[in-house]
């Protein structure tokens, strides 16, 4: 399994918990548009990435990052 | 405004009547429909409250009826000060009713200097800047001590100016779960070790009124190389042995452990303003590189007469400090009482969070209390934390036990009404 597969797995496994509407989990899924995410949610969900990654993602990269794939390609940066 | 030299020369022949292409207020529809669904079922305005007339620091006229105000963050009592009154009267007497420019140019009168000076005073600081507001104290402060490659770490609960500050900016911004001291080691210990960094922390979190476990928390920003910036609005005037906030409090040191406070004159002080204080050598530098301090007009000369007196005269309010602090621990130990769920388990400050289930019983309980003649803040997400519905009161040393307790009356009518307690 590739880096990239891995990370998109675990995204998988933490979008879970919030994953209240059952959305399918690919890479153009949008946070905002799909998932319906409000803040809140987005800074738990955020919290627990940068934990289980022990990466840190500023709010400023936030912004630019809109969906899972735009998601895992700034983890694996990150990761280095 | 400033004229910008990019108006165009030469009016165009045929002025243009069509409508813009989009209609930028489109992007509002979804909240004025919430608020028009709000108001359809009956209930009053919470944000349209206007007090016809206030006729004490803990009581107003609103809808012709007299009202105790346990909403206003006046802690201390001071708006009606005889002394701080008399030298607002004095100033506008003597230096009209504004400023009309910024403190950089032709707004710094002599109150500005003297407000500066009382704060210096009041915290033993060597260096005091005077805003126009608490939030440009924040927007300022923040915006312009952390620079490009550089990074501000703050409280996910964080107010919006301190929010705001961050945006502004251009540093870098790392947000740590509320009040969670492992949660900032955590955090600060994956940043880089050359950048400069600035952690926010707030003394009082107003929404629920907790306070920060500023002295681990310092503990920990500094071991990680940090400068520490405490907002103490919330709690200016009656934390502490001198009053300085929640860091004096938990026995931390303006210049060691603590290098900015943020603090507010809309609060204990009783009138409006905001200030930053520093005992750091190079602190007037923020004020010559600061644009929320450059840009804008200054506080009109009653204002600052008013802050300066009043911050002079809570330096020894021990009386009030103390009265202040019975009123909050007897309306949170009567709230409890009663069965409601409330923002802090102890009496932490002086803001009591009364925790409810949805908006309907928030405001259905709200619109009771103000009928019954209390007035206390309604707040909901996204200002609240972890999208909580909150009734929320603000005590004031200048509330009678009795007042007090017929607080506690109404919360309970107005909770077996909401169906917020049995």
């Amino acid at each position: 399994m590739t880096d990239r597969t891995a990370i998109l797995d675990t995204l998988r496994t933490q979008i879970e918990p919030f994953n209240k509407k059952g959305v399918a989990i690919t890479e153009a899924t949008s946070f905002q548009g799909d998932l319906e995410w409000d803040s809140l949610t987005v800074m738990d969900f955020v919290a627990a990435i940068e934990d289980e990654f022990d990466i840190i993602i500023t709010i400023n990269m936030q912004a630019e990052i809109e969906n899972v794939g735009q998601l895992a390609d700034a983890v694996e940066k990150l990761k280095g | 405004m400033t004229e910008t030299g990019l108006q165009s020369e030469k009016l165009p022949a045929e002025p243009v009547a069509a409508p813009p292409a989009r209609d930028l207020f489109a992007k509002f529809d979804p909240l004025l429909a919430e608020r028009a669904a709000l108001m359809g079922s009956g209930v009053r305005d919470p944000f349209g409250i206007v007090m016809e007339q206030v006729t004490s620091p803990t009581t107003a006229v609103i809808r012709g009826k007299e009202t105790i105000l346990l909403g206003t963050y006046n802690y201390m009592g001071m708006t009606f000060d005889p002394d701080v009154i008399a030298a607002g009267t004095r100033a506008l007497e003597q230096f009209g009713s504004g400023t009309n420019g910024s403190r950089m140019l032709n707004g710094t009168f002599r109150d500005h200097v003297e407000a500066e000076d009382a704060l210096k005073e009041f915290y033993g600081a060597s260096g005091a800047i005077v805003f126009s507001t608490g939030y440009q104290a924040n927007l300022g402060t923040i915006s312009t001590m952390a620079g490009r490659g550089e990074y501000v770490i703050l409280d996910a609960d964080s107010h919006a100016s301190i929010y705001d500050g961050c945006k502004m900016g251009d540093a870098e911004i790392v947000r740590f779960r509320h009040n969670s001291v492992e949660d900032l080691d955590k955090r600060l210990g994956r940043l880089p070790r050359e950048p400069g960094k600035l952690v926010v922390l707030e003394g009082v979190y107003s929404m629920l009124g907790d306070i920060a476990p500023l002295r681990e928390m310092v503990q920990v920003s500094k071991k990680h190389g940090c400068m520490v910036l405490v907002d103490e609005a919330h709690s200016m005037g009656f934390f502490g042995e001198h009053g300085r906030g929640v860091y004096e409090a938990q026995g931390l040191v303006l210049g060691e452990d603590v290098d900015l406070v943020i603090g507010t004159f809309s609060k204990s002080v009783g009138t409006v303003g905001g200030f930053c204080i520093s005992n750091h050598p190079k602190f007037e530098g923020l004020r010559f590189s600061c644009r929320p301090y450059i840009f804008t007009a200054s506080l009109p000369p009653s204002v600052v007469a008013t802050a300066a007196t009043s911050v002079r005269k809570l330096m020894t309010a021990h009386d009030k400090r103390a009265r202040l602090w019975d009123n909050a621990r007897r309306l949170h130990a009567g709230l409890k009482g009663l069965g409601f769920a409330l923002g802090t388990e102890t009496c932490d400050s002086a803001i009591v969070a009364v925790i409810l289930q949805d908006q309907a019983q928030a405001v259905v309980m709200w619109q009771a209390l103000l009928e019954a003649g209390l007035y206390v803040n309604v707040a909901r997400p996204p200002a609240t934390p972890s999208g909580t519905f909150l009734l929320r009161c603000s005590i004031c040393a200048e509330h009678t036990s009795e007042q007090i307790d017929q607080v506690i009356t109404m919360f309970a009518s107005a909770g077996r009404l909401a169906g917020a307690t049995e």
